[in-house]
């Protein structure tokens, strides 16, 4: 017989593989968490996850939770709802969370889990503890937003094993920290990025797209990195034409929302004032602008007159291994059936 | 590769030669990490000390171009201690007795005096070996970028294959490519010996096929010249039109000097590209192309997976996609070739001539790419190659070779060996990421040396000194590090002054003709 659990007495088959969490999101059914991230697996730090269950006495973490057959669940009871709001009131309370200014207003979960929750004034207030550490070439790290749910520190770890971040000191005093505390920019960290992507509000964020676009402005268009050969596939965050940020597809093969320092960071140089805009003849040891019949005549007329002269093989043209590859096939296309030759390579052993 | 990064974190034995995947493949790196947490064993041979040295389960510090040696040993342990995978041997490939002939010659102690690695360590890799399978071999331009680079390459599949490492997940031999697309380019037959999807030029069937596709009677069944012979030939003026696409030849190979010299002689230099760089300035005509962003298209990836790209600007000024600018030069020469678009040249050309690609198609990879060979629509692409020991050529081929030293080696004058390479935080001669803010990080070369050497030369970390070859010099920092051992000089060619290029030897592989970048003798003076 098919196992099943109820969610807010709605029915649904169990196979022993998902957590409640799990089986409620992909119906639709909303249950905040801040420290829980898909391929990181259940943390159980957070606790906004709560939810109760029919004779378990306490609350349940659901990013934890695997379900029994009958189990049944309510996500939104009074009692679920109290201790949500006093988990997301205590998170506010430790830090300042002005969503104003904050890159990540309208990508926030902490700023979701307090809408849904009808959070308007955090219950209690502490001081702001830390300045922002702006030492790294792209990363901002703001202390003072940190909720310490642990996924940076996770990711760090665990997914890119570069075991630069760590939960430092005790208690109250608990925070994330580079290395033995030092500086991200003066520590060991290669500015790969996962820990922003992993960060669920703005304590983590890019420096190059500060004040560039608001989420709700952002278009997403899923392009390959044009770096090594990996081919890792990226999330461009576009205000028109302007790249904000760059994300891993999560879920993607062969990177699974992973990137590199260059995949996620390297992307300025086609805005560069110094890209070529018009076709350049040499005249007199010196470029002048032309237009591109011009050049290309020229280029054409040439190459007749030493094919006439000396054959096709007298002519030889080397691909690039980093465009695309319609462009390296119509390059060889022009060398063999236009030119009549073969002398057509790439750096393709180096 | 024959197998997929998808494997990478289900491995249970990485064997990591010439691949230094923490800077030049992080992601890969990655999952090679993840693997090791969950129980891998990680050998790693490399003359530096690496990130992924210093995690591995064996970490074996060869000296520089002595793998065929290093492999050999290994292999004469398999073959002498009966560890090698006799039936996949017997049932699969040829040329055994010529293989163990050879590699009998290389005993692990002989094999320990060439490559520096201890005849006992070199037992350990080869028991760990046969007895941890499979094993996925993963190696990178340490390889390739020899004299022998072709029978270094021959060697780490000589060592899969006898192992019987080959056809199955986790396993095989597996080149990571250093570009984005240089698996592409390939595939593209931008290769003077090749069609699109490897068809030999000198194959009168595939003339036919390629004439008829291209309403053509010209095509040239003489095979092309490789760069190195391009470019030897424009002082000559054999060659007397060079045309360069999206290349930096003048900061990427060997030998700056002499490579200036060739570029300066060539009767007429057309170039594509996005900046001018130090090879544009010898162009007599400059096409401005578009860039990563500014086109459709697609990249083919180390795991032979076609995934787009995607444009989401137009080009600046009057900048054009760089098919486009072939397009306009077929013209002049009477060709109307019907393709307007990325799409229409992969759909309608490129997939119907090479069988390979037959079965990728745009709308099949508007998500994930998809991995050829892929013949057929329906076809859901291949993660890994020569499955069930069965090779694409039939037989897997096992060949006896013979370790050969680099073309140059330290002497009294030149005491130090160059080894180059690529860092994390560039790419290439930073066209790209020098415009990008990776400065930050990294602004200028160094000269990575081990604490012996700087203590002999009296050098301090951080203190300019010069580095120097038969070839050039160079002023750069000294870099004083764990990660080289003593004798050896590490340099990047992504500055253009402080560039390994002024340096390295232009001599090549005789067959692949790629250089010899990672052995010369160099010294190094304080200034």
């Amino acid at each position: 017989m098919d196992k099943k659990i109820f969610i807010d007495g709605r029915e649904f088959a169990i196979d022993g593989t998902k957590t409640v969490l799990e089986i409620a999101r992909e119906n639709g059914i909303y249950i905040p968490s801040l420290c829980y991230l898909k391929k990181l697996g259940p943390a159980s730090m957070c606790r906004v996850c709560v939810v109760e269950v029919d004779g378990i006495r306490n609350l349940q973490t659901s990013c934890s939770l695997m379900p029994t057959d009958g189990m049944k669940i309510t996500t939104g009871s009074p009692r679920v709802i109290e201790a949500r709001k006093m988990v997301v009131n205590l998170l506010l309370a430790n830090g300042n969370h002005n969503c104003l200014i904050c890159e990540r207003n309208g990508d926030c979960e902490l700023q979701e889990a307090a809408y849904n929750l009808g959070i308007d004034i955090p219950a209690f207030v502490v001081p702001e503890r830390e300045e922002k550490d702006e030492s790294a070439a792209f990363i901002i790290r703001d202390g003072n937003k940190c909720i310490q749910c642990g996924r940076c520190v996770e990711a760090c770890n665990r997914m890119v094993v570069n075991e630069v971040l760590e939960m430092g000191n005790r208690g109250g005093h608990t925070h994330v920290i580079c290395d033995n505390d030092l500086p991200m920019g003066a520590s060991s960290c290669v500015q790969c990025g996962e820990c922003v992507q992993a960060c669920p509000v703005g304590a983590l964020y890019e420096k190059k797209g500060v004040g560039k676009g608001r989420p709700w402005e952002i278009r997403k268009v899923r392009t390959t990195c044009p770096y090594c050969g990996v081919g890792c596939q990226q999330e461009l965050h576009l205000k028109g034409d302007q790249i904000v940020r760059i994300k891993g597809v999560e879920g993607a093969q062969p990177n699974d929302g992973h990137l590199c320092v260059k995949g996620r960071y390297g992307y300025d140089f086609i805005y560069s004032k110094e890209r070529l805009t018009t076709p350049l003849i040499k005249k007199n040891g010196k470029f002048e602008e032309a237009s591109w019949d011009e050049a290309l005549d020229l280029v054409a007329n040439k190459f007749k007159q030493i094919i006439k002269e000396s054959g096709p093989d007298a002519i030889a043209g080397v691909s690039c291994a980093r465009s695309i590859n319609e462009d390296s096939f119509y390059m060889q296309k022009l060398f063999r059936a236009a030119i009549g030759t073969n002398n057509i390579d790439h750096c393709a052993r180096t | 590769m024959t197998n997929s990064f998808g494997e990478f974190e289900n491995a249970k034995l990485f064997f990591l030669i010439g691949t230094n995947m923490t800077e030049a493949h992080p992601v890969a790196s990655y999952y090679v990490k993840r693997a090791k947490l969950k129980g891998a064993k990680i050998i790693v041979a490399d003359p530096r000390n690496q990130a992924l040295a210093k995690k591995a389960d064996i970490f074996a510090q060869i000296k520089v171009g002595s793998d065929v040696a290093f492999l050999n040993g290994i292999m004469n342990v398999l073959i002498n201690e009966n560890l090698y995978d006799k039936k996949f041997v017997e049932e699969n490939t040829e040329g055994f007795e010529e293989l163990k002939a050879t590699v009998l010659k290389y005993t692990p102690e002989k094999a320990a005096e060439i490559s520096g690695v201890s005849a006992d360590k070199i037992r350990e890799i080869a028991r760990t070996m046969a007895a941890i399978k499979p094993g996925m071999l993963c190696y990178t331009l340490g390889i390739t970028e020899h004299t022998c680079g072709k029978n270094n390459v021959m060697s780490t599949s000589n060592l899969q294959i006898l192992l019987g490492n080959m056809g199955m997940p986790s396993a095989g031999v597996n080149p990571l490519r250093g570009q984005n697309n240089v698996q592409g380019a390939c595939d593209m037959g931008a290769l003077p010996n090749v069609y699109p999807g490897y068809q030999a030029v000198t194959d009168p069937k595939n003339k036919e096929k390629f004439q008829k596709a291209w309403g053509v009677n010209n095509l040239s069944d003489k095979v092309g010249l490789m760069i190195p012979d391009m470019m030897a030939s424009l002082p000559s003026k054999k060659v007397r039109a060079f045309y360069i696409f999206g290349e930096n030849l003048a900061r990427t190979d060997p030998n700056i000097t002499h490579v200036e010299h060739e570029l300066e002689s060539a009767e007429f230099l057309v170039c594509n590209d996005i900046f001018q760089t130090e090879t544009t300035r010898f162009a007599d005509v400059i096409f401005p192309a578009a860039a990563w962003c500014e086109d459709d298209g697609t990249f083919t990836s180390s795991e032979r997976r076609v995934n787009r790209v995607r444009k989401i600007k137009d080009a600046p000024g009057q900048a054009m996609p760089n098919w486009w600018i072939f397009k306009q030069l077929a013209k002049r020469f009477g060709h109307e070739w019907p393709s307007n678009s990325g799409q229409e040249i992969w759909d309608n050309e490129l997939s119907q001539l090479a069988p390979a690609y037959g079965g990728i198609k745009f709308n099949r990879i508007e998500h994930d790419g998809l991995q050829w060979p892929c013949p057929n629509e329906e076809h859901p692409g291949t993660v890994f190659l020569h499955k069930d020991g069965k090779f694409t050529r039939g037989k897997g081929l096992l060949k006896g070779i013979e370790w050969t030293p680099p073309a140059e080696v330290a002497d009294a004058e030149y005491p130090l060996v160059l080894s180059t390479g690529r860092r994390l935080f560039h790419y290439h001669t930073r066209t790209q990421t020098g415009r990008s803010g990776l400065d930050l990080i990294l602004k200028e070369e160094t000269a990575d040396i081990s604490a012996a050497d700087a203590a002999k030369l009296g050098v301090k970390h951080g203190e300019y000194v010069k580095v120097s070859s038969r070839r050039g010099a160079v002023k750069v920092r000294a870099k004083v590090t764990d990660e080289i051992p003593e004798g050896l000089v590490w340099m990047s060619f992504h500055f253009s002054e402080g560039n390994a290029n002024w340096l390295c030897n232009n001599v090549f592989d005789p067959e692949t003709k790629t250089a010899e970048y990672k052995a010369c003798a160099v010294r190094i003076d304080k200034i």
